[in-house]
């Protein structure tokens, strides 16, 4: 298994390079430099700021000297906050995004396979219609209009929870997260329930399940030992994409409720040409991505009696 | 040079006795038109199709004319503002109507790139195989490991917000799952008995593909270029919401409901009138995507 997981961290590593060098030519390929003002400074000025922060010389070098202080841990200065460094952006809006996403995929997977597991329980009976019926909304409700509609009836109709997204002052209190983290949380739930009903069903129909029953088990026992177990191994092979899908997700959802987390910075970053703003948080999210894909990989190996660590 | 008139005529022969027989086709076909959700969400696009298509000619208002005294009029049947007016004014059918002519181009755009890129990509793994195959998927397996969002707006903040960017670039994110299905139902497809008899009783190499080959790989893929279309229309309105899709004075969906979201406090009905013809649109492809589905690969039932 160590080998294995070195092997992956041997391919990871060309991947994040990749993505680095694409990513840094691509933001230099943008129109516009993070100091063209609205109110152009004058030339020398001009000339003198991108000089201390070494955009004048040839891209090659930049480059060059971008990935020699990546390896150092250095991310560099932000070119638009002053006496701000990358990182510092980042450990501001990293806790926010990360707390955000870490409750909603666990909100996900306790709903998603509690619901699809009754759903497949129920099968062909009005539970397991109610609960479908459920996840194709989750499915095709787009989170930016569940979004503020759930603001607009919690929020403005019933005044359960406070709206306007998080205030620093207040810090993340639980009733100024649960709006966003449910948002956000949806769509999986019901890309959840499916996968889960689907497993659960098969599961149910197999043979060792008859056995259970035909030796005289009670059927809780049967569902919580023998079912349950089995029926969750999808949902661990999962767990890769319902990461990538939640970071594009919480993009959405720091807008929408206006939200000081790190997706939200990487946009406005790009379309001020913040350059390393934006490398900073390409390069977090992709290993980030990638770790968690290592991580769902590995679980699923142990979980699974039948997947061995071959090649 | 007999021999292959010969055989020419061997294959039309059984060519033209095949079609008497019931198809893999009239057999999904079946299936699908006993799918109840299925039919009606497919009468629906095409209702939404055809109104998308004649009525922006024939409404009394433009989704660009903007009424000055008619801000934010609720929906009411005085002028025909059925629907309301927007922040500026503007009739929020006309602009519906629009915003989701918009959305379907840009989809059908989209998945067509994807279809194209997914489906030659695939093809050419399964069939060469080997060395070329393996690089080929160990390529796509890359990609998939990439945060393909952020490289979507960048390239939008870099390329400036074009229509044509934006399906090009939802098209190069989408395609990897295409070229894996294809590549694996090709590949099972080479060893199949069905191909080998065919092989041996002399059809021709063209007629193999056409025959044979292309309509069981055509199948996973129609269903997957269903279930395509409204990805497709969320990332579109996914970039559009964040100001970096559509722009004005066209409109999308995503941009209807991006401005709607903003004036719900006032004007809910410009974010609940473009979310729910969102909403239902995407309902209906999901729908068609998994009756389609369930017509061509009954196993999963």
């Amino acid at each position: 298994m160590l080998g294995y997981i070195a092997r992956r961290i041997v391919v990871a590593i060309p991947t994040i390079l990749v993505i680095i060098t694409v990513a840094f030519f691509m933001m230099r390929a943008a129109p516009g430099g993070p100091f063209d003002l609205e109110r152009p400074m004058p030339e020398e000025v001009r000339q003198n700021v991108l000089a201390h922060f070494g955009l004048d010389r040839p891209l090659h070098e930049q480059y060059v000297d971008y990935l020699a202080n990546l390896v150092q841990g250095d991310l560099g200065p932000s070119l638009k906050f002053r006496d701000k460094t990358v990182s510092d952006i980042i450990s501001e809006g990293f806790p926010v995004s990360a707390t955000i996403g870490g409750l909603s995929i666990l909100l996900a997977l306790f709903l998603g396979s509690l619901l699809g597991a009754i759903a497949a329980l129920r099968q062909n009976k009005a539970g397991d219609f109610a609960v479908m019926g459920f996840a194709m909304a989750g499915i095709t409700i787009p989170p930016f209009v569940m979004g503020p509609v759930l603001a607009l009836v919690f929020g403005l109709y019933l005044g359960l929870v406070p709206t306007g997204g998080l205030d620093p002052r207040y810090g993340m209190t639980a009733e100024r997260l649960i709006l966003p983290v449910v948002t956000l949380a949806l769509p999986q739930i019901a890309i959840i329930s499916r996968l889960m009903r689907a497993s659960m069903v098969e599961v149910l129909r197999s043979n060792y399940i008859r056995t259970a029953y035909a030796k005289g088990l009670a059927a809780p026992v049967v569902i919580f030992r023998h079912a349950l177990r089995a029926a969750v191994l999808p949902l661990v092979s999962y767990l890769g994409p319902a990461s990538a899908a939640l970071v594009t997700g919480s993009i959405v959802i720091e807008q929408v409720f206006q939200l000081p987390g790190i997706g939200r910075q990487f946009v406005t970053a790009a379309l001020q040409r913040d350059y390393t703003v934006v490398m900073g948080v390409v390069i977090l999210y992709a290993s980030l991505i990638i770790t968690l894909n290592l991580i769902a990989d590995l679980l699923y190996a142990t979980l699974n009696p039948k997947v061995k660590f071959e090649k | 040079m007999i021999n292959t008139s010969a055989t020419n005529e061997n294959t039309e022969a059984m060519e033209s006795a095949a079609v008497q027989g019931r198809s893999l086709w009239d057999d999904a076909r079946g299936r699908l038109f006993r799918n109840r959700a299925a039919v009606t969400s497919m009468g629906v696009i095409a209702f939404l199709i055809l109104c998308v298509i004649v009525l922006p000619w024939v409404w009394p208002h433009s989704h660009e004319t903007i009424y000055r005294d008619l801000v934010w009029i609720s929906p009411t049947f005085e002028n025909l503002h059925i629907f309301g007016t927007d922040a500026q004014g503007r009739d929020l059918f006309a602009r519906t109507l629009v915003g989701l002519r918009m959305s379907l181009f840009v989809a059908a755009a989209a998945t067509s790139v994807s279809l194209v890129i997914g489906v030659a990509w695939g093809a050419t793994a399964g069939f060469i195989g080997g060395r070329v195959d393996q690089a080929m998927m160990r390529f796509v397996d890359i990609m998939y490991s990439l945060p393909f969002i952020f490289f979507v707006i960048i390239l939008m903040v870099v390329f400036g917000r074009n229509i044509i960017l934006i399906f090009l670039a939802i098209g190069a994110v989408e395609w990897l799952t295409m070229a894996r299905i294809v590549r694996g139902q090709t590949i099972a497809l080479k060893g199949m008995e069905f191909v080998e008899a065919a092989e041996a009783a002399g059809v021709s190499r063209f007629a193999i593909i056409r025959r044979h080959i292309v309509p069981n790989v055509l199948g996973p893929v129609v269903v997957y270029v269903t279930l395509t279309i409204p990805v497709v229309i969320l990332a579109e309105s996914f970039l559009s919401f964040l100001g970096l899709g559509v722009q004005e004075p066209d409109t999308s969906l995503g941009r209807l409901i991006a401005a709607g979201a903003q004036d719900m406090e006032v004007a809910p009905w410009t974010l609940i009138v473009p979310g729910l013809t969102m909403m239902l649109t995407l309902f209906c492809f999901n729908f068609i995507g998994d009756g389609l589905r369930d017509a061509i690969d009954p196993k999963d039932r």
